[in-house]
């Protein structure tokens, strides 16, 4: 068999941390190689040592048995090694075709020739099937076509082997499975492909082979044949995980919160309407639904970030419509946001400054009039650090540095450090590796057995029907209907598109 | 040999010394190229510098206005603000002392000092709080703002020396500023001031603002992301305005520490545009307050000594801030654009 790409003895480390330890690995020709690992593997950095981002310490990469040494993206592509990152680099205001070219305008002297290279899209899009406007600008377009104009920009630059670093985080399941039948496709064109993701269900449906890393070792690779989704989260994570946790005692009659014909008005987004649910005791309260029908404005409203039109917001009997963000905090209402790079965690903030973010102005982490007291905040850091287990050199350690796992568990920490009466979870395992996913699922649910409330949004059906006592679908900002989580996947189908049961 | 290689290229402040020293080469080249004698010119730059007690006392001098503006965008800047209208704050700032420091009469200089100081820092608060309120109710970006707000300043504080305050005879200034309400002179003959040890006293109280008290986190909160302090429940608007105050304020202190201290009155035009090289020196300071003491000693050394140089050689003072100007290009620009850019791709 010939290898596409080969990496041996690579090595990377950063100050305190060995990112990748005497990694090998073999991709074959023309097939589908996932990479999995937990959260902080190394996975990330790997391939951003062989797409020529990080310079390794130590260890060589072959391509088609050629010793290359790749210093900088534009020498991969030279080699003919493209990645798609995970957060998308095109820029928004220009147009498909603008962006596919850029950095690579095909010219005659000074004079950009825009027909030749249209044609040469064109031809592309009908090789690979992929289908795209080629005029819309990139900010119109929805985050899957976006990637979608990121893969074209590589195949336009000759690539021949593709890297996905977690492509499939960012998107919703009907957009991943688009993904998924391209990805196929593109491999049926003899394209390599490298495809990095948390989620067992879409590695089974993509990958011909499996490498998988462990704290920066490799510990194996193996032919997805042979391999089941228990065996990988045990190589993965060294030793079992559970993928179903027992759900736990029966909710109590007892109402934490509600929220009762809550409608918003339409600003920056969906508005809610005439949304009503109770949460009661011991209760995990799902919100299933296409993302984009509603659900970041029903957090945001929850949160206090939005205005209620109509309607109000309840906590342990008390009217909470008007209170500002702060003050519900205050009433134990806990938020881990969808997006936690742009809601949940300062990324140049340390690990102590994101854990002690919105209590800092409280004894005990105040003392006096307007100080922060360092040996409370060390000791409140380093419990939380040891308590959630969060994968970090110490306190003082930026956010940005963590895995994306250790960023979410900051998040959690953090929200669960004071009293909590209801816990709003949106995404919660969004990017999570196994483990991280199994912990917070543990934690959802100890919250729940110790007699909270936990209103979970997700995207991610399997999760809401695994968890939640309840499921609520919204569609169009409308609560449409509810369903038990041990109703069948047609049902939540029908309501997740818009057709209510009863019709 | 490689470690040690690699030891050096991880030494913190590498940029800032080989800008520094790229710096003077080029300032050398451009000297050796118009046909002055480039050793002889610096030398004299650093004799004038650092070359005696006075030269020394020059330093400082020049060096205390710089650090306090620096102190002032540097506030700014960490809740997410771009203050450019510094300028304007410390000219309303020095009107202010001065106008305190002349009417008031027979007052104790305990009393009178520290009214005149804190006089200048208010006013210097109140002209930054307009935009700052102007940024939170009507939307307006505060760069533009605060650049106005500054023209303004500077032509409203120049008519009032003009007409309404001026002293008699030929110069446009206010009258002496009482004794009583001078800072004192620290190093005779020189102009060095207590205004000096009082810039420093400032870097201490914004850093430990900054990173020990939880006003000073939630700023930083702010500038760093918004969003997520919003989310947390921090107001980001009251601590931008909070933070447009603070930095006010310094700045005024700044002006009244040249009118108290250097001047003793307000003179039409006595500043350089301090302001404006606080923006620099405090991007040179890694927008750090200790930073900005090292940077603000480093421009005042530039001015001190460049104006011996144009005194002993033929080398006009133009020199020593074109070293500047380049010290700004190689570290300041890059670091700003890099912010910017960042800000922009929202990371
Ligand atoms: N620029 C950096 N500076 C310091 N440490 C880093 C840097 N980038 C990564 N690391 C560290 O290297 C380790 C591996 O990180 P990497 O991003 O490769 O993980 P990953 O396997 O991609 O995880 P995830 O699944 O969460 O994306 C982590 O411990 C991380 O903290
Ligand atoms: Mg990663």
């Amino acid at each position: 068999m010939a290898f596409a790409l080969q990496v041996r003895g690579l090595t990377k480390s950063f100050p305190g941390v060995l990112a990748n330890d005497h990694i090998d690995l073999d991709v074959e020709e023309g097939e589908i190689h996932g990479i999995l690992g937990e959260n902080g593997a190394g996975k990330s950095v790997l391939m951003s040592v062989i797409y020529g981002l990080y310079r390794p310490d130590e260890g060589k990469i072959l391509v088609r048995g050629q010793e290359v040494a790749i210093g900088s993206p534009s020498q991969a592509i030279r080699c003919g090694i493209g990645m798609v990152h995970q957060n998308l680099t095109l820029v928004p205001q220009l147009r498909v075709f603008e962006n596919i070219i850029l950095g690579q305008e095909p010219r005659r002297g000074i004079f950009l020739e825009r027909q030749k290279a249209r044609r040469r899209i064109e031809e592309l899009l009908h090789q690979t099937g992929l289908s795209i406007d080629l005029n819309a600008r990139v900010r119109d377009l929805p985050i899957g076509l976006q990637q979608r104009v990121e893969i074209l920009k590589m195949l336009y630059r000759g690539a021949s082997i593709l890297i996905f670093d977690e492509p499939t985080t960012v998107l919703t399941p009907q957009e991943v499975d688009q993904l998924i039948t391209y990805l196929l496709a593109l491999k049926k064109q003899g394209k390599t492909i490298i495809f990095i993701s948390h989620k067992l269900r879409e590695v089974f449906a993509l990958c011909d082979r499996v490498t998988v890393l462990r704290r920066g070792k490799k510990v194996g690779t193996c032919a997805i044949k042979e391999a089941t989704p228990e065996s990988l989260a045990e190589m993965m994570v060294g030793r079992r995980v559970l993928f179903e946790l027992p759900r736990g005692r029966k909710p109590a009659e007892e109402v934490v919160f509600s929220v009762e014909g809550v409608s918003t008005l339409p600003e920056k987004g969906k508005a809610l309407r005439e949304v009503s649910f109770r949460v009661h005791r011991y209760e995990i309260l799902g919100i299933a639904g296409v993302e984009g029908n509603g659900q970041t404005e029903l957090a945001e409203t929850i949160v206090g970030l939005r205005r209620v039109r109509q309607g109000k917001l309840v906590l342990n009997g008390e009217d909470i419509t008007y209170l500002s963000v702060k003050e519900r905090i205050k009433r134990g209402l806990a938020h881990i946001p969808e997006d936690r790079h742009r809601r949940g965690a300062i990324l140049d903030f340390t690990v102590m400054e994101n854990l002690m973010l919105g209590f800092e102005d409280e004894p005990p982490l105040r003392r006096g009039l307007l100080t922060l007291h360092f040996p409370t905040l060390q000791e409140f850091a380093s419990s939380l650090i040891r308590e959630f287990e969060i994968a970090t050199p110490g306190g003082d350690t930026l956010v940005r540095t963590l895995s994306g796992g250790n960023q979410q568990k900051v998040v959690l920490a953090r929200e669960l450090s004071h009293p909590v009466s209801v816990l709003l979870a949106c995404q919660p395992t969004r990017g999570l590796d196994v483990a991280a996913t199994e912990y917070l699922h543990r934690k959802l649910l100890e919250l729940k057995n110790q007699g909270k409330a936990v209103v979970l949004i997700s995207a991610d059906l399997d999760e809401i029907r695994a968890l939640s006592d309840r499921v609520l679908v919204l569609y169009e900002g409308r609560i449409i209907g509810e369903l038990s989580p041990e109703s069948d996947e047609y049902q939540f189908g029908l309501l997740m598109g818009g057709k209510s049961l009863a019709s | 040999m490689l470690r040690r290689a690699r030891r050096f290229l991880e030494f913190p402040f590498l940029p800032e010394v080989v800008a520094i020293l790229t710096a003077f080469l080029l300032g050398l080249l451009v000297l050796f190229f118009t046909g002055y004698p480039p050793l002889r010119a610096f030398s004299a730059l650093f004799r004038g510098a650092f070359g005696s007690r006075n030269a020394f006392g020059q330093t400082l001098t020049q060096a205390t206005p710089i650090l306090f503006t620096s102190l002032s965008f540097l506030l700014s800047f960490r809740a997410g603000i771009f203050n450019i209208g510094i300028e304007g704050q410390l000219l309303m700032g020095a009107f202010v002392a001065a106008l305190l420091g002349t009417m008031i009469r027979s007052l104790p200089l305990p009393l009178h000092l520290p009214l005149a100081l804190l006089g200048g820092g208010l006013g210097g608060a109140l002209w930054a709080l307009i935009p700052a309120l102007i940024k939170t109710y009507l939307g307006a970006h505060e760069v533009i703002t605060t650049m106005m707000m500054s023209y303004i300043a500077s032509y409203l504080t120049s008519y009032f020396v003009n007409y309404p305050f001026k002293a008699p005879g030929w110069v446009a200034q206010t009258n002496p500023v009482q004794p009583t309400a001078l800072l004192p002179r620290i190093l005779p003959p020189t102009q060095l001031s207590l205004a000096f040890p009082l810039a420093l006293v400032f870097s201490v109280l914004v850093f430990y603002f900054l990173f020990r008290t939880y006003l000073g986190f939630q700023v930083r909160a702010v500038g760093l992301n918004p969003e997520v302090a919003e989310n947390r429940g921090i107001s980001v608007a009251s601590r931008q305005i909070l933070a447009f105050l603070l930095s006010g304020f310094v700045a005024g202190i700044g002006g009244a520490g040249e009118v108290l201290g250097v001047h003793g009155k307000f003179v039409d035009g006595f500043s350089p545009g301090y302001g404006w090289d606080g923006i620099a020196v405090s991007l040179v300071g890694r927008l750090h307050p200790l930073g900005c003491i090292l940077a603000s000693l480093l421009f005042g050394m530039l001015r001190a000594g460049g104006m011996t140089m144009a005194r002993v050689t033929k080398v006009p003072l133009d020199l020593s801030l074109i070293i500047q100007a380049l010290v700004i290009l190689l570290i300041a620009a890059p670091r700003l654009i890099r912010i910017f850019i960042l800000r922009k791709r929202g990371l």
